[in-house]
């Protein structure tokens, strides 16, 4: 028997390319834009959204049954709130650089569209192992556009990977320079445009 | 359809489960957290003397704790320039210790090194929080950094470069008869013929106000420090 049935494993690989949460359904945006300036913020920022994606996933579909209609969005937000909040306080306790430099932006996790988007469309329908694994490929499908937006940013704005220079000063040397557009928003507009239109061109999305 | 008695025990019940947990996990993170705030403001402290980190000590929290314990000595002082007894930098209530200014002296091999000073005020959007160091002669700038501020990226966040701070170093706030004239950032590059130079920086081209607030706190600052300056400078030349 396959560790995941095949509906199981479309819950989690579609999110990643052919419906993709940031690309194709251009949700969570502001937060693609504003923690895509180093690698190693875009990852910790990814790693926050799958722990709280999967977890308030998990928790509504528990409950989906036992939540009353009329008070559904108001529950699933002090859900998603919580487990924002304590994603923020872990953070701060054992990656407190990072924190720093993520600021508001893990707060503001609990705004991000994808993860009310997941609740009120998966979670309230499905099981909890289907919805955990929802949560965790809708996740990865907004993780690997940051990292992949982070990746040119920050190759293209300061030169490095991961903190590690790769230009070399040769180059710099010959009048090669920095971009510092990319540093800034506008540079990840661009960056995800591109994207975007690049996985249009390949995937052929339907109804266009 | 659920009924209402069900629908408000079922909001209470879930509300009071999770206030539950967020304040068990808050408590039991609570003393790492703050021991975190902490090394960072010491973090800037040590930068600011001329502390950097190296691939064999990375500023972790507990290094950083370490280096702080062995090379820094903390203590308090008032406005005639006096040492407090028995007052640690902790120990100071804003409330009720009005006229109590931390002091963060750098020893290396038993001799002053340089001192720290907070610096805090206006920038355009907010307050600014940083540390100023000054050379052991009491008249030098040593270096100065900021821990927290929200300045405009790309301009009054500029503070926060490299580029910005190095230029303050081995600057002057004290003119030739020992008054206290402070650092200013002016216009553009600083003219080094200038009889002025001496306690100039280059400025930051589009962030006038901040460098203008940054001007006015860091002399309102040395201010409240230049009577216990004014004696490490008397001893230093004699």
């Amino acid at each position: 028997m396959a560790l995941l049935s095949k509906s199981s494993k479309a819950a989690v690989s579609d999110p990643l390319m052919s419906n993709n949460p940031i690309s194709l359904q251009v949700l969570g945006i502001c937060s693609a834009l504003a923690v895509t300036t180093k690698l190693d913020i875009a990852f910790v920022m990814t790693l926050a959204v799958i722990a709280v994606l999967c977890v308030s996933n998990t928790v509504i579909s528990l409950l989906r049954n036992m939540i009353p209609s009329k008070v559904r969005i108001i529950v699933q937000l002090s859900v998603i709130a919580s487990m924002v909040i304590l994603t923020d306080l872990v953070l701060q306790a054992y990656m407190y650089d990072i924190s720093k430099q993520l600021t508001v932006f893990v707060s503001l996790i609990i705004t991000n569209c994808i993860i009310m988007g997941r609740a009120e469309a998966y979670a309230m329908q499905n099981g909890p192992w289907k919805s955990f694994l929802d949560g965790l490929g809708n996740a990865l499908g907004y993780g690997i556009i940051l990292i992949a937006v982070a990746f040119f940013r920050e190759l293209l704005g300061s030169g490095t990977i991961y903190g590690v220079k790769v230009i070399p000063d040769a180059l710099y040397a010959a009048g090669y320079e920095n971009m510092g557009l990319m540093v800034l928003s506008p540079g990840a507009f661009i960056i995800l445009g591109l994207i975007v239109w690049a996985q249009r061109i390949v995937g052929k999305v339907e109804g266009e | 359809m659920h009924s209402n008695r069900y629908t408000i025990f079922f909001t209470m019940l879930t509300t009071m489960i999770l206030a539950f947990v967020l304040s068990s996990v808050y408590s039991s993170l609570e003393e790492q957290t703050e021991r975190n705030v902490q090394a960072d403001i010491k973090k800037n402290i040590l930068s600011s003397l001329g502390f950097t980190p190296s691939e064999d000590m990375p500023w972790t929290t507990d290094n950083v704790e370490k280096i702080f314990k062995t090379s820094i000595t903390s203590f308090v002082i008032d406005e005639t320039g006096s040492v407090i007894p028995d007052m640690l930098p902790e120990d100071i209530d804003p409330k009720v210790d009005t006229d109590a200014y931390p002091l963060y002296k750098k020893m290396i091999d038993g001799k002053v090194d340089g001192f720290a000073i907070p610096i805090s005020g206006k920038g355009l959007w907010g307050t600014m929080y940083g540390y100023f160091a000054i050379e052991p002669d009491g008249a030098t700038a040593k270096g100065i950094t900021f821990y927290k501020h929200v300045e405009t990226p790309g301009l009054g966040a500029e503070v926060d470069k490299p580029w910005f701070q190095q230029n303050y170093k081995g600057k002057k706030f004290i003119d030739d008869d020992g008054v206290l004239v402070g650092i200013q950032t002016v216009k553009g590059k600083v003219d080094q013929s200038s009889p002025e130079a001496y306690h100039q920086v280059d400025g930051i081209s589009g962030a006038t106000i901040t460098s203008r607030g940054l001007n006015e706190f860091l002399l309102k600052d040395l201010k409240i420090y230049d009577s216990y300056l004014k004696q490490i400078r008397k001893n230093f030349n004699s």
